[in-house]
């Protein structure tokens, strides 16, 4: 399947989740400087428990696409549940083909909310290494 | 020979070999080669392989003979006195380090500027920011609008405020296209006690080059977007420069004589070219230069300006894209490129890319242009001699349609 599949485009356009919270629990950014795709992330937890996701961003079409799917999938979601994703669970949820040169346009979503959910846990931030399992 | 770009085009088996037409848009980045240049290399490697400057046999000699001679090819390329002042490295970025680690380490001190513009690619900014990080040298910018012109007004202004030891400029913006006024900015660099270094990667593929009438201080350039192989650059330098700098990179080769004590280096060129030295390249590299000299400057580029006229003129008339730079299209060569209000040029050149045409989108190594320019990324269209009218004229309906399945409206 293409990559700039209809729902692909469709979130892009019509992006889900996007704005801010009123009172976040966390906010945290990530950039992809060789490319200048941003992701602001903002979660309200409750408990162990993802309460809501808002986030704000710019970029190519995957990186917007995937967090837009990513904050639906989100809501409600544990946090133990959330930081366990793997790069692997954003593909298929994308189900379109992610080839090298666009992983990390895919995964900047899932770089932010597990950096989020680290500093949620005053730990500090991990390397794209980690978030992509190498 | 006169240029016609169908035989041209029949040079490279890239572009005959596909089965599927692939518009090779992107020689600012690599450019393609031709068959003579494979041939050269491969003919290097199958009947000519020996190590140079080393063995008594004759097929060493051969060896030797042979990458002297691409540097000989490499001195008349660029009009310079000696074939001491060509210095053969890894590409264009390694030459320009060799001047910042060599040269930059020994003679700058504190208070002393490098004098940059946004136009330099990071290979002429980063090796000098690096130096500033140890040696409390300042780095000056050169002022320009967004049109991106290079003034030698601004270059003066600059000179008058700073203690400039060297101008760092290049022949050929890899964005935007614009070339600076070389001859005129080297000689207010002069005047103001400073040595030039150009960066002509670029220039060097579109226009030709002369150090000599330039009078610049070094000059750099790689094999690979010259039609020839990757892995080779070159550095040029005043004899008297080089032969006043330590080497770069230290080891075999490079040495006079080596005893428990230390060390003394050999003469130019062999002190900056420590190791085996990309011997099959430089072969390539020679090769690409007899093939370009088949054909006169003054048809290259008239054949190009007329490529940069078209996509200029087509780019000009879709809505919601800008180009960067220059608004005179005489003032472009080899590449420009450009920014569509709302869609990554990323996502574009992805789209673009499945169809066939091939063209970077990105900072293409040129981050603080673009920051003048207020964009973080643009798409880059760039040409060599092999590219066509009708390749132009097929990319752009291909771009429309790409910016329209992308918008958001």
């Amino acid at each position: 399947m293409d990559l700039y599949a209809e729902h692909i485009l469709d979130h892009y356009h019509h992006p889900l989740g996007k704005g801010k919270l009123a009172t976040p629990t966390v906010v945290h950014e990530e950039r992809n400087e060789s490319c200048g795709d941003d992701l602001a992330i903002e979660l309200t937890v409750e408990g162990d428990i993802i309460m809501a996701v808002r986030w704000q961003g710019e970029g190519c079409a995957v990186s917007q696409a995937a967090m837009s799917m990513l904050s639906e999938k989100l809501e409600h979601m544990r946090t133990e549940d959330a930081a366990a994703l793997k790069p692997n669970d954003i593909r298929e949820m994308l189900r379109v083909p992610i080839g090298p040169r666009r992983t990390k346009c895919a995964l900047l979503s899932l770089h932010a909310l597990k950096n989020a959910l680290l500093k949620l846990h005053h730990k500090p931030s991990q390397s794209w290494a980690e978030t992509l399992g190498e | 020979m006169s240029m016609d770009t169908e035989v041209i085009r029949r040079q490279f088996p890239f572009l005959t070999a596909r089965g599927s037409p692939c518009a090779y848009l992107d020689s600012a980045a690599t450019a393609q080669k031709p068959q003579s240049v494979i041939d050269a290399m491969r003919q290097q490697e199958e009947m000519h392989t020996a190590n140079v400057h080393r063995g008594m046999y004759p097929l060493a000699e051969e060896a030797t003979a042979i990458y002297e001679a691409a540097r000989q090819s490499v001195q008349s390329f660029l009009g310079a006195q000696a074939p001491q002042e060509i210095i053969f490295t890894k590409n264009c970025t390694e030459a320009v380090n060799l001047v910042a680690k060599s040269w930059g380490k020994a003679n700058l001190r504190k208070g002393d500027a490098v004098v940059l513009s946004p136009l330099e690619h990071h290979s002429a900014i980063v090796p000098w920011m690096q130096l500033a990080e140890h040696s409390e040298i300042t780095l000056a910018w050169v002022n320009m609008d967004a049109s991106c012109a290079y003034t030698v007004e601004s270059l003066r202004t600059t000179l008058d405020t700073v203690q400039a030891k060297l101008v760092c400029i290049t022949g050929q913006s890899n964005v935007v296209g614009v070339r600076p006024p070389l001859k005129e900015s080297i000689e207010v660099a002069h005047n103001a006690g400073a040595l030039v270094l150009v960066d002509a990667a670029q220039l060097c593929v579109h226009h030709p080059v002369n150090v000599r009438e330039l009078g610049c201080d070094f000059l750099a350039f790689s094999g690979h977007k010259l039609y020839g192989p990757t892995g080779i650059g070159v550095l040029y330098g005043r004899r008297e420069l080089l032969e006043g700098m330590s080497p770069f990179l230290t080891g075999g080769s490079m040495i006079r004589e080596v005893t428990r004590k230390g060390f003394s280096s050999a003469e130019l060129p062999q002190k900056f070219e420590a190791g085996t030295p990309p011997i099959t390249q430089a072969v390539g590299l020679a090769a690409a230069i007899k093939w370009l000299g088949q054909y006169p400057w003054g048809e290259i580029e008239a054949h190009e300006r007329t490529l940069i006229e078209t996509t200029f003129a087509g780019l000009q008339s879709i809505p919601r894209l800008r180009i960067l730079g220059s608004d005179d299209p005489g003032a472009i060569s080899g590449c420009m490129s450009f920014v569509v209000e709302g869609v990554h040029p990323h996502d574009l050149t992805a789209i673009l890319g499945d169809q066939g045409f091939c063209l970077r989108g990105g900072h293409h190594c040129a981050q603080p242009l673009h920051e003048h320019l207020g964009v973080p990324a643009s798409t880059r269209i760039s040409f060599g001699m092999y590219n066509t009218i009708a390749e132009v004229q097929a990319f752009l309906p291909a771009l429309e349609k790409a910016i329209h399945l992308l918008s958001k409206s």
